[in-house]
């Protein structure tokens, strides 16, 4: 992927991230907010697998249990959304960078 | 045990030069601990560097400087083979002092 | 419009995109296990890329990038930063353990001259072993608690060990064995591999721009990068080692960190400093 592309879908993907973030479904429940937190976690652990993960998604997680330990389960379904979408990301980068790395490299 | 001062100073003549190299923590006492406690404040409050029974270069320091200080200035005069006395004073009390020879 | 759909729009318009390319494989050229190439290919980028710069000056990182701070290096040099980090790591050394033996006893030549062999592939264990860890094993063989990794106690004997080394040039062997030339090739690919939600890969800084800025600090080039190892980071007030660099560097690119003796930094340190076997050992170093 040329540079400019790459900066164009990682631009892409992050407007449509903080769009989608920006809103929210009424009133979450606990229930709500574990099951977002463990995809988020089922994600996360698999960026580990791939040694891949991002330490934005680690303090995602972290803003997640302390707004649910706080009893704020909008927010903590939102953050744990959030850190799904970056696990995600980070798996996406691992998968893709198997081969994008050989464009980097100097021959 | 070792000098915490380490120093060269070189005579051209006209002026002397002079570098030194400090080991000191020199803790601000702002800096907090692994676990969250602050680090006391431990650093050196004044250095003098002597030349024929006067004082060629004095330093009044505080919490701003870092760990392991390097001071490099020069002064007229001085002769090779004559002696530069240095000093300093922390604010716990504790000293160290050198001589060393002007090359 | 819903989180989750949201999230689902933007991961399907990223793959999206990516198909074209990821669709002409043409256009990535098929990797070449050639080490000998690549260190040629290696050194032969950054001479051209630097014409000024004998390839010796590699070594020095950014002081070679910029003239003001060659200056200021120059002048640091006659008092360096790790002066006292080295004397402290002579005397660990020549300090017997408990148990009467010495470091030494685990090393060629009794430790000294030695760190531009470091690191090497053991082919009973069939892994690269590193100084960092060597000398960990050395401890833990002769029943002393391992070091951290990372600074302190084990900066200060992988700087005396550097010190006896200045000067020689890095020779890194890799054996007739194809585990040898998987580990190699492991570290190539980490090194050119981006990471972090930052992105980038060693290479983006140290192989696309050197000598340019990023943030307040000039970028060293790739090679001749662990030659200068262990230094001393005015960023760290203190010591650091090649692990402390490896980890730092990965949680400044926002990607969490393996463990310090990990197998990917293991060869990526096997990488790194093959490709740059014939500079000289420059270490310890001193760095912003």
């Amino acid at each position: 992927m040329s540079k400019s592309m790459r900066i164009f879908t990682l631009a892409l993907a992050s407007v449509l991230l903080i769009a989608g973030a920006a809103s929210v479904p009424a009133a979450s429940s606990e229930a709500d907010f574990k099951a977002a937190y463990a995809a988020a976690e089922a994600a996360n652990k698999e960026a580990g697998s791939l040694r891949n993960q991002w330490t934005v998604t680690a303090a995602a997680l972290a803003a997640a249990k302390k707004a649910a330990d706080a009893g704020d389960f909008d927010q903590a379904v939102a953050q744990s959304k959030e850190a799904e979408a970056l696990a995600k990301a980070s798996i996406y980068q691992a998968t893709s960078e198997k081969e994008l790395w050989k464009t980097l490299e100097i021959r | 045990m070792a000098s915490t001062i380490r120093v060269r100073a070189t005579s051209s003549g006209e002026t002397t030069e002079v570098q030194a190299l400090i080991q000191h923590p020199m803790d601000s006492g702002f800096v907090k601990d692994v676990k969250g406690e602050i680090i006391p404040p431990h650093f050196i409050q004044q250095l003098t560097f002597e030349y024929d029974g006067k004082s060629v270069f004095v330093a009044d320091w505080g919490p701003a400087v870092s760990k392991d200080p390097y001071v490099k200035f020069s002064f007229k005069g001085g002769k090779k083979g004559d002696d530069l006395k240095i000093s300093w004073v922390d604010n716990k009390g504790a000293t160290d002092t050198i001589t060393a020879k002007i090359q | 419009m819903h989180v989750r759909s949201a999230i689902h729009f933007a991961l399907a318009a990223l793959a999206l995109a990516a198909l074209p390319f990821l669709a002409a494989p043409s256009a990535v050229a098929d990797d070449t296990s050639d080490p000998v190439a690549d260190a040629r290919a290696f050194q032969k980028y950054f001479t051209e890329k630097f014409p000024k710069l004998k390839l010796e000056d590699f070594v020095n990182g950014p002081y070679s990038m910029n003239e003001d701070m060659h200056r200021q290096w120059e002048e640091k040099e006659q008092f360096p930063p790790y002066e006292f980090s080295v004397e402290m790591g002579k005397e660990m050394f020549a300090k017997p353990f408990k148990n009467g033996k010495s470091y030494a006893d685990c090393f060629p030549n009794g430790g000294v001259g030695i760190r531009q062999n470091y690191p090497y592939f053991d082919d009973k264990e069939g892994k690269v072993i590193t100084l960092e860890l060597a000398l960990n094993r050395c401890r833990e063989a002769n029943d002393e608690a391992p070091f951290s990794y990372v600074k302190d106690e084990m900066a200060a004997l992988t700087a005396y060990m550097a010190f006896t080394s200045r000067g020689k040039p890095f020779d890194i062997k890799i054996p007739n064995d194809p585990r040898a030339l998987q580990a190699y090739q492991n570290g190539k690919r980490y090194f050119y591999t981006r990471r972090g939600q930052l992105n980038f890969s060693c290479a983006t800084c140290h192989v696309q721009s050197p000598g340019e800025r990023i943030r307040a600090e000039v970028l060293a080039p790739a090679l001749g990068l662990m030659n200068a190892m262990p230094i001393y980071r005015s960023e760290w007030s203190g010591m650091g080692t090649t692990s402390r660099r490896f980890t730092t560097c990965n949680s400044q690119i926002r990607g969490v960190p393996l463990d310090p003796q990990a197998d990917e930094y293991r060869d990526l340190e096997y990488y790194l400093s093959y490709v740059s076997n014939g500079l000289p050992i420059s270490g310890p170093g001193a760095r912003p």
